[in-house]
């Protein structure tokens, strides 16, 4: 009950967090609720008539190859989040461990990690993961686009945690702890984890965003799963059809609607914990 | 409510007519009020302060945290910002300017030209990427000042050799500087268009000892050089006994004494001063801190009366019910304090 | 700046490349355990084709270099030659195109449009961003932060679809593709470049509303911690003008991690780019690529994703050179 008062005294301290909290819910039951009110049998191709701007009958209106498309957004913005939570996580995780452990016990370990982090923080990502994406074309699909995009997405949180640990590490709580006995890993699971939770939510944040961003990104030049309605897929094939010129509007207008909200919501989270994270930039708003 | 009584202690002496008459005042305090607006109300940081600051002299503010020192050179130099306001009161130099009821522009040019400030926290008080001759020059030439750069140069160089910094220093970045020269050179700035009045709000807290006393005796040779006069802030007595002639407690947002330095710390008479001498370690009185008891002031709930009751050893039952008026005790010092008040007849609480 | 710190960060520019290069051959060939371009090669000269005889002269020089017979090291060896030559290869898609000469022959676009949204975007951005943090700005000003933050949430490519439907396909005001108009003769005239520039400025704006939330977040951050520095407030205290304050002790200040961020930014600008082209089917580098990608055409894929870790790297070097010159703290004098 003391977490919820917490969450609810968070919520209310940052408007930001609040909203950006509501968005992702609000992405979140229209996935989950979706199915519910919608037959997600039309996300499939000739499941229905073709090119229909939005009606009563077909709300979001319907694609060249006969999708309705509101059933398109139910499936695929719960697959779009998918791989950007199993890539953020995956990416999160491994900047976890190979941040408290390169920052907390430092030495050479620490000066590979760091070398190697900035150097590959350098190289541009997304051009990276095509050259990957296009060689394994045939074989992508929802998860592996996650792992594929997951390759990446943990020099930040590494990067980021690493430098935190590095300045909690001095301080004197964590001196007082090792004179007390504290083990190193009881001192990084019970002194620094907690302390760093919001930072922690933070980065999670960012680093589904940026997987999101670049699995559309890819999937946007045609590197993603073919048979998976995700939102990239949609904005891909509403552009290799030339929905724009045709005068289409739904067919790119509303994919990029949601996945806008999606990129709203999760950037007002990120910078809202990080408001709370640094109260010193609290005052601004 | 901020009427002088004549003492208890005795009339005013002809000793203390002839101080007033040789020292010229030159700046007029009168009523400063400045509230900060809270969710819970008005906060009276500066609570109705009388104060006359000679021509020449070197006046000490001293006080706890929150007193309302910083916030009263803050509104000297027109800087309160919201939620803070200056509710009320006069502050009038010598000429009839009233600094209190300039203009936005006027305030700007007052700035340094009339009022100058020597900041707190002297490390990182300089622009991290401007030389220093760079930014003593742009601030001259903000307030109008003309030139060529050779003669900017030469004014540069020569308000340096003043603080006792070679010419060379204007040629460094401060992440190049010492912080007691980096105080320096914070120093050249404020004295470059000689100001009548010199701000300095703890101006040596960051820096040792020995460098600490160097910076007090700069201060000191500039203040008399320009005839200017300092008023300066601080909770260190032992630095205000030695630079200070004249020194003034606040508590709460109050002027609750002043006087000769000398007469405040060998006789103070409000029971908070003398809380505070006795609260500072000297070689004689050894082991005999006392502290002051009680918690400090909270601005928002501030007690009806004398601010000072609640934690003062020495109070009275009419403590809590009267606020107490400026008494005129010895030359030149005065006290608000109902203990030295005759009769209840002069205080009567609003 | 020492020479020691320049070696050291040239090497590490070095090591880029190398790795850029390494990942380009070896992911193809763990992956999966096959070779896509032998692959294609290998469909190329079954299918036959009006240019069969160059092809069969590349399938002949490619297994001169990297036949299954030659043992892996070997092969490794080649390609690492081939880079250091720059020599990228034929194009398998158009036979006798060499991958470089489609890369040269798209990079002036690529750039021209890149640096001219990036410059427009980071300044308006800084600025933006800086104002709307600035105590002394109107309310309205301090308001921006919420669309700017919004803008920079969404990838200029959607942005990109939005201003191409409303200004494009709607006002009609620009052209909806492309980097010139058909029929235009791509020579050094005044037309010529006028259309040019109006066929740029719908892709541009994408990249430039995206780049601008984006600057304008990173500064107002910035710019809230250094608008409660001590110096900020003792220029105030010593009367200097509040536009000075604002731009020469504020914006100068709050200016320096945006210069950092530039170079690290630069790999997602690519990235947003390469879309954008895509979309507006402008003859840049990423609608090469986009095109690569759609016909499978693996060297040129390799070759513009090297090339595009080169001019990263090497601009991200160049500024890390810079950046002393705009920070006097930072000296690379110690060797650090």
């Amino acid at each position: 009950m003391r977490r919820f008062d917490q969450v609810v005294y968070y919520l209310r301290e940052s408007p930001m967090l609040g909203a950006g909290t509501l968005l992702i819910l609000f992405i979140v039951l229209f996935g989950t609720l979706g199915p519910v009110f919608v037959d997600t049998d039309m996300a499939q191709p000739l499941s229905t008539t073709p090119r229909m701007a939005p009606s009563w009958e077909h709300p979001f209106g319907t694609d060249d190859a006969g999708r309705d498309l509101l059933a398109v957004m139910v499936v695929g913005v719960p697959l779009t989040m998918r791989v950007g939570l199993l890539a953020g996580a995956v990416g999160l995780g491994f900047g976890i461990f190979l941040g408290f452990t390169s920052g907390y016990l430092g030495g050479t370990f620490d000066t590979v990690v760091r070398g190697f982090v900035d150097t590959l923080l350098t190289v541009p990502g997304l051009v990276v993961l095509i050259s990957i994406a296009s060689t394994i074309r045939e074989e992508i699909s929802v998860n592996i686009m996650a792992m594929v995009v997951a390759s990446l997405a943990w020099m930040w949180p590494t990067r980021v945690i690493r430098a935190q640990v590095l300045t909690m590490r001095e301080r004197a709580y964590v001196q007082m702890a090792k004179l007390n006995g504290m083990s190193d890993t009881e001192i990084i699971w019970k002194e620094l984890f907690p302390n760093l939770l919001p930072y922690l939510a933070a980065l999670f944040a960012n680093a589904v965003n940026w997987a999101i961003l670049s699995s559309i990104g890819l999937e946007a030049l045609g590197l993603g799963p073919q048979n998976d309605p995700t939102i990239g897929m949609t904005i891909y094939w509403a552009i290799t059809f030339s929905a724009l010129i045709r005068g289409m509007w739904w067919w790119w207008a509303i994919p990029i609607f949601f996945i806008g909200l999606v990129f709203v919501g999760l950037l007002l989270i990120s910078a809202g914990l990080d408001e709370l994270a640094n109260p010193k930039q609290r005052k601004a708003v | 409510m901020s009427g002088v009584n004549t003492g208890s202690r005795g009339a005013i002496s002809a000793e203390d007519l002839s101080m007033s008459e040789t020292r010229e005042v030159m700046l007029d305090i009168q009523g400063l009020e400045v509230h900060f607006e809270t969710r819970r109300g008005i906060a009276r940081a500066v609570n109705d302060v009388d104060l006359q600051l000679y021509k020449g002299e070197r006046f000490g503010l001293v006080g706890e945290s929150g007193s309302g020192k910083t916030t009263m050179i803050l509104a000297l130099l027109r800087m309160i910002k919201t939620p803070g306001f200056i509710a009320g009161g006069r502050a009038v130099f010598d000429d009839g300017t009233d600094l209190l009821r300039l203009s936005p522009e006027e305030v700007r040019e007052n700035r340094l030209r009339r009022v100058a400030m020597v900041p707190q926290g002297a490390m990182n008080s300089l622009n991290p990427v401007m030389r220093i001759g760079q930014q003593i020059t742009l601030t001259m030439r903000e307030h109008g000042e003309e030139g060529t750069k050779v003669e900017f140069q030469d004014r540069v160089a020569q308000l340096l050799d003043q603080v006792g910094l070679k010419p060379e220093v204007a040629q460094l970045y401060p992440h190049e500087l010492s912080g007691g020269m980096k105080q320096r050179a914070c120093i050249a700035q404020a004295i470059s268009l000689s100001p009548r009045l010199i701000l300095a709000d703890e101006p040596t807290s960051a820096l040792d000892v020995v460098v600490q006393r160097q910076i007090m005796q700069t201060l000191r040779q500039l203040q008399l050089q320009l005839d200017a006069t300092v008023l300066l802030v601080g909770h260190d007595m032992g630095l205000m006994a030695q630079f200070a002639e004249r020194v003034g407690i606040m508590y709460g947002g109050k002027l609750v004494e002043v006087g000769a330095v000398a007469d405040v710390f060998r006789n103070p008479q409000h029971p908070y001063t003398q809380l505070l001498i006795s609260s500072i370690p000297s070689f004689e009185r050894r082991g005999t801190f006392k502290g002051i008891p009680g918690v400090g002031l909270s601005l928002l709930d501030s007690p009806t009366g004398c601010l000072f009751h609640p934690r003062c050893p020495q109070a009275m039952e009419r403590c809590s019910r009267d606020e107490p008026g400026l008494t005129q005790l010895g030359p030149g010092q005065h006290v608000s304090c109902l203990l030295y008040e005759k009769d209840e007849s002069h205080a009567t609480s609003a | 700046m020492n020479w020691n710190y320049i070696v050291r960060r040239v090497s590490l520019f070095l090591v880029v490349v190398w790795a850029a290069a390494s990942v380009n051959f070896f992911v193809p060939r763990l992956g999966t355990g096959r070779d896509p371009i032998r692959e294609k090669l290998g469909q190329l000269a079954a299918s036959g084709g009006l240019r069969q005889d160059g092809i069969e002269a590349m399938v002949k020089a490619y297994q001169a270099k990297f036949g299954l017979d030659r043992p892996l090291y070997e092969q490794y060896w080649n390609f690492l030659a081939d880079t250091v030559r720059l020599d990228l290869g034929y194009s398998l898609a158009n036979y006798p195109a060499r991958v470089g000469d489609l890369i040269g022959n798209a990079m002036p676009w690529t750039i021209g449009l890149m640096v001219i949204s990036v410059l427009i975007g980071f300044a308006i951005g800084t600025l933006m961003g800086a104002l709307s943090a600035w105590p002394g700005s109107p309310r309205w000003v301090r308001g921006m932060a919420v669309p700017l933050m919004t803008m920079s949430a969404i990838p200029p490519y959607l942005l990109g679809l939005i201003v191409l439907y409303i200004l494009g396909l709607k006002l009609k005001l620009f052209p909806l593709s492309g980097g010139y108009s058909p029929g235009m003769l791509a020579i050094a005239s005044v037309d010529y470049y006028i259309d040019v520039v109006h066929h740029s400025i719908l892709p541009a704006l994408a990249i430039v509303l995206q780049a601008v939330g984006f600057w304008a977040l990173g500064m107002r951050g910035m710019m809230v911690t250094t608008s409660g520095e001590d110096y900020i407030a003792l220029a105030e205290a010593n009367g200097l003008r509040n536009r000075t304050i604002f731009l020469r002790f504020g914006l100068r200040n709050a200016m320096l991690p945006q210069f950092t961020a530039l170079g690290l930014s630069l790999a997602n600008v690519v990235a947003g780019q390469v879309i954008v082209e895509v979309i507006f089917a402008y003859p840049g580098i990423g609608t090469v690529l986009f095109q690569a990608i759609q016909a499978s055409d693996y060297t040129v894929i390799n070759g513009v994703v090297l090339i595009l870790i080169m001019a990263i790297g090497l601009v991200t070097m160049i500024m890390d050179f810079l950046y002393p010159l705009l920070d006097p703290r930072i000296s690379h004098r110690s060797g650090t």
